[in-house]
């Protein structure tokens, strides 16, 4: 019989601490390796067609004769589509962050805060199916006909100067709508996907702001409003810039919705109902269809690798407030 | 708000209860509080004294399940009516915190911060009001320079008096100070005290405190809760030296607390 030694403590530490740690590499050293991999496949297209000619070539035609890989639109298409879905979703969402954090009764924050969350984690080819189904026929049978006919030929009979001619024409050509699948549409499903998104992180932000604040700024005779705008908003305006950057990331990430309701034409977009292919969409279009080891297959990965970059930008903004914003807080006396 | 009566009480407290939910943290308490002195509660922790202070400005409807019963009268009028203005209320009747709370704005921007709500836009004007509650608040010398620097950068017994000069500038007849001095060191709490007593010549000052030498040093009026009862008020030079009720005096001896 071998007699049992027990082991030094120090060698039991050791040990955990070795297994931990290689637990934890191994994320981050699988994430490097993506990055990686995805700017090794992205670089070939830029070494073979031109930098410059991919980045900022109008013409995406992976598959004619020659092939053509400017990208432009479909970076157009991406920014076009999260500055309209911004536009809409940055205010409804911090709107509804303010409303759950400050203004509703306890008893409807019970209620309204999960409910939020759990629409964050509405699966988004729901919201594309949805889009695709009710939002699209809707924009392109009813609110064109409304938009572009009726209220035009309103607008003429009206014979004001102005109102009946360039109003009038501006309606007609403008709020035609031929297709319901394009940036607008788009743009709604994503306020949809952003909202949760941004509400709940603004909310956060709101509630971790001390409730002397808000006592002191009570006492003083502030309102309830002039305590939001004035004290509580701007104590947490780290916290919601925050919020709003990791909204816009969402949005620009979202690849399901964009590719089920924008359209997929790979042009620049001149108005707010033209059809758009943004770049996620594209990559997951047409990844099935481009050759292993083609230049398509090269093109598509160096999509990713932008989509990629501005990503990361936007969250080590983020990163940077949040940070700054503790820096503060670690800072604070008392 | 308009005043009905000229009493030398500013507020007149009678059976007055405050409820959180079901929990009745002051219990049918009566006191009269005179104009232009210090008066100082004292009691144990959670007897009452802080729940009492916050419904003299109604600070109490922060919190959703609090409900106050009973009369409680500023100037005659019923602070509870649901017809009373509680922003003119709580501009008339300024509190000062436990923990120094100043915005995480500028000096200035804190001291301005209640003149501003109240609609003053004037900057020339503004200043005046903020050197005003500065000087009053007996920090005027050590932030003149630096009033554009942050409030948080101040020492905690500055903190407090940036906060009185908060107050201040909102020209209030009352100021509630709930435990002004427990976050403090002794030269801070003594220049504190100083700066309350000044202050009595104009305002009314309504002090809850822990410390009892404080309150015998301070105050002209005590008054001792327990339980959420409110035991014994009178003359602090009475309650101090010949308590008459037992309770009162094992407290202020430190035979219980």
């Amino acid at each position: 019989m071998r007699k049992y030694i027990p082991l030094k403590w120090q060698t039991k530490e050791k040990f955990v601490e070795i297994i931990i740690s290689s637990v934890g590499f191994v994320s981050v050293i699988v994430l490097l390796l993506i990055a990686f991999f995805l700017f090794k496949e992205a670089f070939e297209v830029f070494y073979r067609a031109g930098f410059y000619h991919v980045i900022l070539g109008t013409q995406w035609y992976p598959t004619s004769d020659p092939p053509k890989f400017g990208m432009l639109p479909l970076i157009a298409g991406t920014l076009t589509v999260t500055g309209l879905t911004a536009i809409i979703a940055i205010p409804l969402g911090l709107a509804t962050a303010i409303y759950i954090a400050e203004i509703a009764h306890y008893k409807i924050r019970e209620f309204l805060k999960p409910l939020i969350e759990m629409l964050a984690s509405f699966p988004s080819v729901v919201l594309g199916f949805f889009g695709m189904v009710i939002i699209a026929p809707i924009l392109s049978n009813w609110l064109s006909s409304l938009l572009a006919e009726r209220l035009p030929e309103l607008l003429r009979n009206t014979s004001l100067p102005f109102i009946s001619t360039t109003l009038a024409d501006f309606c007609y050509n403008k709020f035609f709508i031929s297709s319901g699948l394009n940036m607008f549409t788009a743009a709604l499903m994503l306020t949809v996907r952003a909202i949760p998104v941004i509400s709940s992180i603004a909310e956060d932000a709101l509630t971790a702001v001390p409730r002397t604040y808000r006592e002191a700024s009570y006492a003083l005779g502030a309102g309830k409003w002039e305590t939001i705008y004035k004290v509580v908003v701007p104590a947490s305006v780290s916290g919601l810039s925050v919020a709003v950057i990791l909204g816009i990331g969402t949005i620009i990430g979202e690849t399901m919705i964009v590719l089920m309701v924008a359209g997929g034409a790979a042009v620049i977009p001149h108005w707010i109902f033209d059809p758009i292919r943004p770049m996620p969409s594209a990559i997951a279009a047409e990844m099935a269809e481009a050759a292993h080891g083609s230049l398509h297959y090269h093109a598509l990965f160096g999509v990713g690798a932008i989509l990629f970059l501005i990503t990361l930008v936007l969250s080590l903004i983020s990163d940077f407030i949040s940070k700054k914003y503790r820096a503060i807080k670690i800072g604070e006396k008392v | 708000m308009v005043e009905i009566n000229q009493t030398k009480y500013i507020f007149e407290i009678k059976k007055f209860s405050v409820f959180y939910g079901d929990f009745m943290a002051v219990k049918e308490a009566t006191i009269n509080i005179e104009s232009n002195k210090v008066t100082a509660m004292i009691g144990p922790s959670g007897c009452g004294k802080t729940t009492l202070l916050r419904a003299l400005n109604r600070m109490n409807d922060l919190i959703v399940t609090c409900r106050p019963k009973g009369q409680a009268l500023f100037h005659g009028i019923d602070i509870n009516d649901k017809d009373t203005d509680v922003i003119e209320l709580r501009r008339r009747v300024g509190m000062v915190f436990q923990k120094p709370n100043p915005f995480p704005s500028s000096i200035y921007e804190n001291v301005a911060y209640g003149p501003k709500v109240r609609g003053i836009k004037k900057r020339s004007q503004l200043d005046d009001i903020v050197e005003n509650a500065l000087v009053r608040a007996a920090i005027w010398d050590e932030v003149k320079d630096k009033l554009n620097e942050s409030g948080l950068s101040l020492s905690g017994g500055q903190m407090q008096r940036l906060c009185i000069a908060r107050s201040l500038a909102q020209e209030p007849e009352v100021l509630l100070f709930d435990e002004p001095t427990s976050a403090l060191d002794p030269i801070s709490t003594a220049k504190i005290e100083e700066l309350i007593v000044s202050l009595k010549k104009l305002i009314t000052i309504v002090i809850v405190t822990h410390n009892m030498q404080q309150a015998a040093r301070i105050s002209d009026y005590t008054a001792f809760m327990y339980l959420g009862e409110m035991i014994e008020f009178g003359d602090t030079d009475k309650i101090f030296v010949r308590p008459k009720n037992k309770l009162t005096e094992d407290y202020i001896t430190g035979r219980f607390g």
